[in-house]
């Protein structure tokens, strides 16, 4: 069974006609890379694929199952089977690193939040999100405040709370984009490692070519809101990468403008 | 660089001339301030008469009428008490008002509008006038003090919380929900903590501020030290009158010193 299928695929924000016409599918274990310059609409394509942003046509099928036209309850329990990691962490302020963690059982609960606190948690949810902790290697700061954590500890307390969630896809929206290269080299090898050992699918968005050809099975390039390149890792040219970023790359450029050539990204 | 080389571009004017419209509110301003002080009768005579009669109140006031100390610390004690339970309530009930006035949390649009009315309805009428219609509805005594300051909180409270609410960065809220959690989880899970320092400050605000009205309050019979205050001023009992305006002046600036340090504390 393929884990997302995407077909046709169009999302318009207001006028402005982002994801024009994708096709994908991913089977279940596959990691695939997506790549594409900045505003080439990757962050968007992830957006849809949860929910979060409502797509206008075609269709986006999560492991068999259609994602329009879902209860708000039928798409909640679609997306607990959807771990995603973001570029900004997203931790919540304000609580430690350990309640962050128990925030990934929020949707398997019955009662959501009450019995996702720490203070109310049961015991086997404590201890899985402490699991979840020491196989990213932060059991440690498990009473911190996030505030505290450098860049690379947020990002791995994050892959800890999709670990709480139990997903069985991890979207990841260029999970190291702002984190230094070491750091970010880190992040993806624990990532695959873990998605590796638990044999999940995984759609991680990147936009440095360096790391692109390090890590994953295929290669999916995106340019202007089109898939236009896809190929498993070990095939995938260099020239072919090379022309993502060049041309007209962005969504919200007018068409057949004469725009300066962009060189690839190299940080 | 120097600027030693003539400009090719003439610099910016020091001065602009104000607009039409500024010139305008300026005049009617001036003229209502003319024809009101006219009509209010702000004369220098009157004003010296008005202090010569200070100095008459001053004089009967001095020595402060220290008899019945207890009755006054009671009444203080009972404003004390009205300033309390209403601010409690009223901090207590902001909460699911500023949640459905919010833009992001409100369930659907017209909620918000109709909250949002509702809360500037209770900010818009002020505590005094509260505490009559509340004299009139339940009667003399502390009730209708603590029902108006906790309309007056609301009015206030609300207000502030759901602007917070309204700023609250979005990343958190939309990781929890990518977790599948529900509605009511993501506000007690993300929205919530990220706002809790600056709602307390409000509410410690709030309880200032509910202090100096539930003072006044009594004035109007709505229980208090203030109705001491009114009846020994009716009666010309200005000693007496001194002793308890003093109490009051205690008591607020030691509240507000303890409201200073808790709010170091926390912030
Ligand atoms: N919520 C939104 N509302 C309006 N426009 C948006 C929104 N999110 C993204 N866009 C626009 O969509 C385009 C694609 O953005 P995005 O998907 O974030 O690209 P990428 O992640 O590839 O950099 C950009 O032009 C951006 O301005
Ligand atoms: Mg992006």
């Amino acid at each position: 069974m393929n884990a997302i299928t995407i077909t046709e695929l169009h999302k318009y924000y207001a006028t402005l006609h982002v994801l024009r016409g994708l096709n994908l599918s991913v089977t279940q274990g596959e990691c695939v890379i997506l790549l594409g310059a900045n505003g080439c609409g990757k962050s968007t394509l992830m957006r849809c694929l949860n929910g979060l942003a409502p797509h206008d046509q075609g269709s986006i099928h999560i492991l068999g199952e259609p994602l329009t036209r879902l209860s708000p309850a039928k798409l909640r329990r679609l997306r607990q089977k959807i771990g995603v990691v973001f570029q900004q962490f997203n931790l919540v302020q304000n609580v430690s690193v350990f309640q962050n963690v128990l925030y990934g059982a929020l949707g398997q609960q019955r009662l959501g939040l009450l019995t996702s606190l720490s203070c109310f948690a049961s015991n086997e949810l404590r201890e899985r999100a402490m699991a979840a902790l020491e196989r990213v290697g932060l059991a440690h700061k498990a009473q911190a405040d996030c505030r505290a954590l450098s860049g690379g500890q947020q990002q791995r307390v994050a892959i800890a709370r999709t670990l709480m969630q139990d997903a069985e896809i991890i979207i990841a929206d260029e999970p190291v984009a702002s984190l230094d290269p070491k750091a970010g080299r880190e992040i993806m090898d624990l990532l695959l490692d873990v998605v590796t050992e638990r044999g999940m699918t995984v759609l991680c968005t990147l936009h440095q070519l360096e790391l692109a050809q390090q890590y994953g099975d295929r290669i999916v390039g995106m340019k202007a809101g089109r898939i236009v390149l896809d190929v498993p890792r070990q095939q995938v040219a260099m020239d072919d990468m090379q022309h993502l970023y060049q041309g007209e790359t962005r969504v919200d450029q007018p068409p057949l403008s004469t725009t300066p050539r962009l060189t690839p990204a190299t940080h | 660089m120097s600027t030693n080389h003539p400009l090719e571009t003439a610099l910016p004017p020091r001065f602009r001339r104000p607009s039409l419209f500024t010139c305008a509110i300026v005049l009617v301003f001036l003229a209502l301030f003319i024809q009101g002080a006219m009509a209010t009768n702000v004369t220098l005579e009157r004003l010296l008469r008005g202090i010569v009669n200070l100095g008459h109140f001053l004089g009967r006031a001095f020595p402060p009428d220290l008899s019945n100390l207890d009755v006054l610390a009671w009444s203080m004690f009972e404003t004390l008490n009205i300033a309390i339970v209403g601010v409690t309530i009223g901090i207590i009930l902001s909460l699911p008002f500023a949640l459905l006035a919010a833009r992001n949390t409100a369930p659907t649009p017209w909620v918000r509008t109709i909250t949002r009315f509702i809360v500037s309805t209770m900010r818009t009428i002020p505590d005094l006038i509260w505490a009559l219609i509340f004299v009139v509805a339940v009667g003399l005594g502390p009730m209708a003090g603590v029902l108006a300051i906790i309309m007056d909180t609301i009015g206030f409270a609300a207000r502030f919380f759901s602007e917070r609410i309204e700023e609250v960065h979005p990343g958190p809220s939309e990781a929890l929900s990518a977790t599948g959690a529900g509605k009511l989880s993501v506000i007690g899970g993300a929205i919530l903590p990220e706002t809790l320092a600056s709602m307390t400050a409000t509410s410690l605000y709030s309880v200032e501020k509910a202090l100096r009205s539930a003072v006044t309050l009594g004035l109007v019979g709505a229980g208090g030290i203030g109705v001491e205050l009114a009846a020994a001023m009716r009666l010309f009992n200005f000693d007496r009158a001194l002793t308890i305006i003093l109490l009051i002046l205690v008591v607020v600036i030691g509240f507000e010193q303890l409201s200073s340090q808790i709010r170091k504390r926390v912030i």
